[in-house]
């Protein structure tokens, strides 16, 4: 396919995904359930990749998202709060003097948030980037844990409201800043692994001693990823404090980096276009399709049984092992959405002496159904 | 603090250390032959209450029927989760075993609120365990008491186990070299799953000691002294059984005097802090052997 037919079909997609959340927004009365999972799955969608850009492309097994997401959200929020609502949110501790006045524009804020998250990266990268595989992934989680302690700890009192959390955090001003803000963060995060950046971030994948004598330098590198996955979290943390319009410590727990790995694990580890698919997939069934499973249910006089409050997150769990243990590769293992495999899906497709589809021709098929279904 | 305050906060943190180590011993042998970081150890030690909580309130049976059923059902979910979880996953990279054992742990606790609500239950109380007995000044349950001394005891057992037994030379070898341990004739199947039963039985006789003097059990109940004790493992150096019963004692000691000395809400933060210092530090641990990587 010419690149100039690809930029057409991209543009024309993009036009449809924004006529579709349109039709959704303008049909939005009150709390549609559509546009709220459409909402956190385009938030998730931010933080999967993020952390797909560390566990799928550079290889290193970070289990610290949710500590990410926890210092941006707090930055955005007490940059954002309303100066003149502040006395209400802090009315037990007071809040800081040097903080009563500190108020930032959303953008500006959120730019903060990331940078923030960004810095904590930096601190403990480089001491913690020296550790081979599930030693980092504890070490992170473990300072996920530590982040999440220290904000709900009482000398941060007058800075984090301590366990009562940050309340009145400004909303969205229109139903699309979510996809906007998390699309261009997307798109960033994929150019970056296009670049050569990208390249030895998959070198180091692969073979941390080939990358190092194909003369990548380790330590710069995967300084870089973490930083940058860790600034893309801070900004997802920000959105979703955004969406929540209030967070406390235990909105970020360490089941919350769970949740995202397991998107990233549904999508394929490895794949942006996977991450993207699987958050939206994963936000619905959880907060929306599955709901059903909570309630108990009568068929006429039947009694369907097993239904009760909690079964829902079983039946995920349980999806969720069967995809680990059978389909270890998840929606789109490695690949990515293109144009070309679409056009050669359908390619196939019409040529009528071929039945059985090649492995190779499915992804793009999956990702089409996958898009248009939930968008 | 006066002498009795001291040593009683002695008493209580070498307990608690106690089972922390019962527990890190789980995670220590199952880390040094599969190379995999249990996360559903704490989520077992957690159902392993819920079973007591079963036998004794629902069946009304006598204590030392429920800890035997205890001990028993514990073994058979560990080793079915083996069976079950990690054992496909044998020749798959190491990310994908432990996103199976995080999926489990995941499930686990999502399962436990199903069957048991999220609401914490009362945990049955265990008169004999309960008693209170007076050592000089000092004066504190019978459970207190009588941990340290049975971890002490079951880890001799443990090492004689590994030491002087076929199986626990079996074991050894499979730590070392999972390749030509096999090759070797040993079946490492079994011997994965009797480590898991090892694991289990110390997680059900640590989950009695534990919930005893807590009262109430909750589905996440498990997680945070999973963690901890997994801290204590690699404390001590993973893979190695005295290493992980130092870690268990020392962070249960440190826990309990920074809980005296009121800063009770970092006790959780200091085993991180822990963690990620024995990592900077010496990141095989106390006891570990330094690992050297082959290209």
């Amino acid at each position: 396919m010419k690149k100039k037919t690809k930029v057409i079909c991209s543009l024309l997609l993009a036009a449809a995904v924004f006529v579709l959340l349109y039709i959704v927004d303008i049909n939005n009365t009150g709390n549609s359930m559509l546009a709220t999972v459409l909402q956190l799955g385009a938030i998730y969608a931010l933080v999967a990749v993020s952390m797909n850009l560390l566990n799928g492309f550079t290889g290193l097994f970070s289990l610290g998202q949710a500590g990410f997401m926890a210092l941006g959200a707090y930055t955005f929020g007490i940059l954002t709060i309303p100066v003149e609502s502040r006395g209400m949110v802090y009315y037990l501790y007071g809040i800081n003097d040097v903080l009563a006045n500190a108020a930032l524009p959303v953008p500006l804020a959120m730019i903060v948030a990331g940078l923030v998250a960004a810095f904590f990266a930096l601190l403990i990268g480089a001491p913690v980037l020296r550790l081979k595989s599930d030693y980092f992934a504890i070490a992170t989680l473990g300072f996920s844990e530590i982040v999440r302690i220290l904000i709900g700890s009482s000398p941060l009192n007058t800075v984090t409201n301590g366990s009562l959390g940050l309340k009145m955090i400004p909303g969205f001003s229109s139903f699309f800043t979510p996809f906007l803000i998390s699309g261009f963060c997307i798109l960033v995060i994929v150019l970056l692994l296009r670049s050569s950046y990208g390249r030895s971030f998959k070198a180091i994948r692969e073979d941390e001693i080939a990358a190092e004598a194909m003369g990548i330098n380790l330590s710069k590198h995967k300084q870089m990823a973490f930083i940058i996955s860790s600034f893309f979290a801070g900004i997802g943390g920000a959105l979703l404090a955004m969406f929540l319009g209030a967070v406390t410590p235990t909105t970020f727990p360490v089941k919350l980096t769970y949740d995202i790995l397991l998107i990233v694990v549904i999508g394929g580890i490895g794949s942006v276009t996977g991450s993207v698919i699987a958050s939206f997939l994963v936000v619905a069934c959880k907060e929306w399709w599955f709901r059903f499973l909570d309630q108990s249910m009568y068929i006429g006089a039947f009694h369907v049984p097993l239904l009760k409050s909690g079964f829902r997150m079983v039946v995920f769990s349980l999806v969720l092992m069967i995809v680990v243990l059978f389909f270890r590769r998840g929606i789109m293992g490695d690949r990515e959405f293109s144009w070309d495999g679409i056009a050669a899906f359908f390619r196939r497709l019409f040529r009528r002496n071929r039945p059985a589809l090649s492995g190779a021709d499915l992804p793009a098929g999956d990702e089409r159904n996958g898009g248009d279904g939930h968008e | 603090m006066s002498l009795t305050a001291f040593l009683q906060y002695c008493l209580t943190g070498i307990s608690i250390g106690g089972i922390y180590a019962l527990i890190a011993i789980g995670y220590t042998m199952v880390y040094g032959i599969l190379r995999l970081i249990n996360f559903a150890h704490g989520d077992i030690f957690m159902m392993a209450a819920y079973f007591m909580i079963f036998a004794m309130t629902d069946f009304f049976l006598p204590w030392q029927v429920s800890v035997v059923i205890v001990i028993v059902a514990t073994i058979v979910l560990g080793v079915v989760i083996e069976w079950l979880a990690y054992r496909p996953l044998r020749s798959a990279p190491r990310m994908s075993i432990m996103i199976s054992a995080i999926g489990v742990s995941y499930l686990l606790q999502n399962l436990a609120t199903y069957l048991f609500s999220a609401l914490p239950k009362g945990y049955p109380e265990i008169p004999f365990l309960k008693q209170i007995i007076h050592l000089g000044n000092v004066s504190t349950s019978l459970v207190t008491f009588i941990t340290p001394i049975l971890t002490i005891g079951l880890v001799a057992a443990l090492m004689f186990i590994i030491n002087h037994t076929k199986v626990g030379m079996a074991m050894r070898a499979v730590s070392r070299d999972f390749e030509t341990a096999q090759l070797m004739g040993i079946k490492i199947n079994r011997v994965i799953s009797f480590t898991f039963v090892i694991g289990c039985f110390l997680a059900a006789i640590g989950s009695v000691l534990y919930f005893t003097p807590r009262a109430t059990v909750n589905p996440l109940s498990g997680a945070l002294p999973g963690i901890k004790c997994f801290v204590a493992a690699v404390f001590g150096g993973i893979g190695s059984i005295p290493g992980a019963v130092v870690g268990g004692f020392l962070i249960g000691i440190s826990e309990t005097f920074i809980k005296a000395f009121g800063y009770s809400e970092f006790s959780d933060a200091f085993t991180f802090v822990l963690l990620i210092l024995i990592l900077l530090i010496r990141p095989s641990g106390l006891f570990g052997e330094k690992q050297t990587e082959k290209v």
